[in-house]
């Protein structure tokens, strides 16, 4: 399934400053369908080169960093649950507070 | 060429007194028209509570109360048949809060005091300096050194002489936010780091004000409003604070001048938009700014949480519960932009600056590691100092080695070193961690290269 992620922020500092990737991933053996939960394991594998504290926490993104999947924060589409198909967008972006 | 260069020092020295004049000359024009606009307002306008009351000036029998000045003046914005003389007449009732006036607060002031809003509050406790000037547009050279908020006051009266402007010359802290934001309808986030936009989120939820909260590091903005007729709070986006790891600040990690600006225009369009009552506010919203790739993204944010520790159905925020929250505490990180100050190392494993010019001048055998980022380093650096940025420094520990033994071949003797960096934090972590794989003998300069600048070299540039 070919997928674009987008890191934003600073976010992508953790994956040699590339801020947009095209990736292809496979849906897990018998698994039916992939998830977030599943998409955010394999970006932590694949794409996060350092400091992935700076990441995740526990099973999902650490505070601060907003979720969207297609332009959507990932709260309404299910969170870890959300399902993904082919051509989705998925950026990570961490929140900014300087001014 | 000597005396050139102090008739050089005397012509600077006579236009930085002239500058500091000019600034108060106009510090007390803008504050004795203010003054003037009071007592005009006793006929008028805004009265002395702040509750503003429209203008009636000539009885032209006009219903909007537009005054004929105030109708030549907004008539490009009066043209607008979706503004139009509602919207400006809404404008003008209305009273907004500019929490900061640096690189967001100095655009989104300035048209917020042309637009024609009635009552302009400014918050902020720092005073204007030069590494300012590339961004935070609303001062200028001759206030370096003075008040943000005397500055911007100054240039937003110069822009519109007629609206009302409140100089809150203060911190915002839990224990005056409340009574400050109370006064106003909108209020508009342009601080610079996390305690300071929960507390001011938070402090929009007890009074029910709705916030237009922008930020902006680097070449990348965000732009939200909260708290808009049922719509979410800082908290229900972000519950639990992020990192202090996460939280760049401008001073640390650099930011393009323009970019904050562009948002800071963007939280003035939507103050607009709130105050005027046109058009649909960016709530339940985000905007995300990439100006590097020249690309803009709206997306769609979470609603209200209904378990939010600010806002949620039972679980929201008193008054009494918002005056003794610690919000440095709750975030792990200070309000003002003081930098951090380690303490990592024994003082045995430290030398000042001068002990460090000492050494140089006596030429004494040592090698000199500069720890910060290359990109630093191509700013300033020290004469002969070895660039090993700290992220790099567990892989180039041979090259530290074959360089103090290049030393100690010149000269026939054992080598001493020393890690520099900008402010003394990162040298104590390199040295904390260089004594430990082989090098017992370092030590950090304390105070870094800024303190190098303060103590030893004042013509050393420091950024």
């Amino acid at each position: 399934m070919q997928l674009t992620v987008e890191f934003g922020g600073g976010l992508e500092l953790l994956c040699d400053s590339v801020k947009v990737h095209t990736v292809n991933v496979e849906v897990p053996n018998g698994a039916q369908k992939l998830t977030m939960r599943d998409f955010l394991t394999w970006v932590h594998k694949n794409l996060i080169k350092e400091r992935p504290e700076m990441f995740i926490k526990g099973d999902t993104v650490r505070p601060g960093v907003l979720v969207l999947v297609n332009d959507c924060d990932w709260e309404l589409s299910g969170q870890l649950e959300t399902t993904l198909e082919e051509k989705d967008v998925v950026v990570f972006i961490s929140t900014l507070h300087g001014g | 060429m000597d005396s050139n260069g102090a008739a050089g020092t005397a012509i600077r020295r006579e236009i930085e007194s002239l500058n500091a004049a000019k600034a108060d000359i106009e510090s007390r024009i803008s504050a004795l028209e203010a003054q003037l606009r009071d007592m005009d307002h006793g006929t008028g306008a805004i009265s002395s509570n702040g509750s503003c009351t429209l203008a009636a000036p000539v009885d032209l029998g006009l219903e909007h109360g537009l005054s004929p000045d105030m109708i030549y003046r907004y008539s490009r914005q009066l043209l607008l048949p979706s503004f139009g003389v509602q919207a400006q007449s809404n404008l003008w009732k209305s009273s907004i809060l500019v929490v900061g006036a640096g690189g967001l607060g100095s655009p989104a002031l300035l048209y917020l005091a042309a637009c024609g809003v009635g009552r302009l509050g400014i918050v902020d406790n720092d005073v204007v300096e030069l590494n300012n000037m590339h961004r935070q547009i609303i001062h200028t050279e001759a206030y370096i050194g003075r008040p943000k908020v005397e500055s911007a006051a100054a240039a937003c009266r110069a822009v519109n002489s007629t609206i009302q402007i409140v100089e809150h010359k203060e911190a915002l802290r839990t224990s005056n936010a409340l009574e400050i934001m109370s006064k106003y309808d909108i209020v508009v986030d342009a601080t610079d780091n996390a305690p300071s936009r929960y507390m001011i989120s938070d402090c929009c939820v007890v009074l029910g004000k709705p916030l237009v909260s922008g930020a902006a590091i680097g070449f990348e903005g965000q732009l939200t409003v909260y708290n808009y007729k049922g719509g979410p709070c800082y908290r229900c986006l972000f519950p639990t604070p992020p990192p202090t790891t996460a939280c760049q600040r401008c001073s640390d990690s650099g930011v393009l001048g323009v970019v904050p600006g562009i948002v800071g225009c963007l939280q003035a369009l939507e103050a607009i938009k709130i105050a005027s009552e046109v058009g649909e506010p960016l709530s339940g919203r985000m905007l995300l700014l990439d100006a590097l790739s020249a690309r803009i993204r709206i997306v769609k944010i979470r609603g209200r949480s209904l378990e939010c520790a600010a806002c949620g159905e039972n679980t929201g925020f008193t008054k009494e519960q918002f005056r003794i929250f610690d919000y440095e505490k709750f975030t792990q990180s200070p309000m003002l932009a003081s930098p951090l100050k380690l303490n990592l190392l024994p003082q045995d494993s430290r030398i000042s600056s001068k002990e460090y010019s000492e050494i140089v001048k006596n030429g004494e055998a040592h090698v000199l590691v500069d720890v910060r980022p290359a990109h630093h380093f191509k700013i300033v650096s020290l004469p002969r100092a070895l660039n090993v940025p700290l992220p790099t420094l567990e892989s180039r520990v041979a090259e530290i080695s074959s360089a103090l033994k290049g030393v100690e071949m010149q000269d026939g003797k054992g080598a001493s070193l020393y890690v520099v960096c900008r402010r003394g934090n990162d040298s104590q972590r390199a040295v904390e961690y260089l004594q430990k794989v082989g090098f017992p003998f370092a030590k950090d300069i304390v105070g870094g290269i800024e303190g190098w600048a303060r103590d030893v070299d004042p013509n050393f540039p420091t950024y």
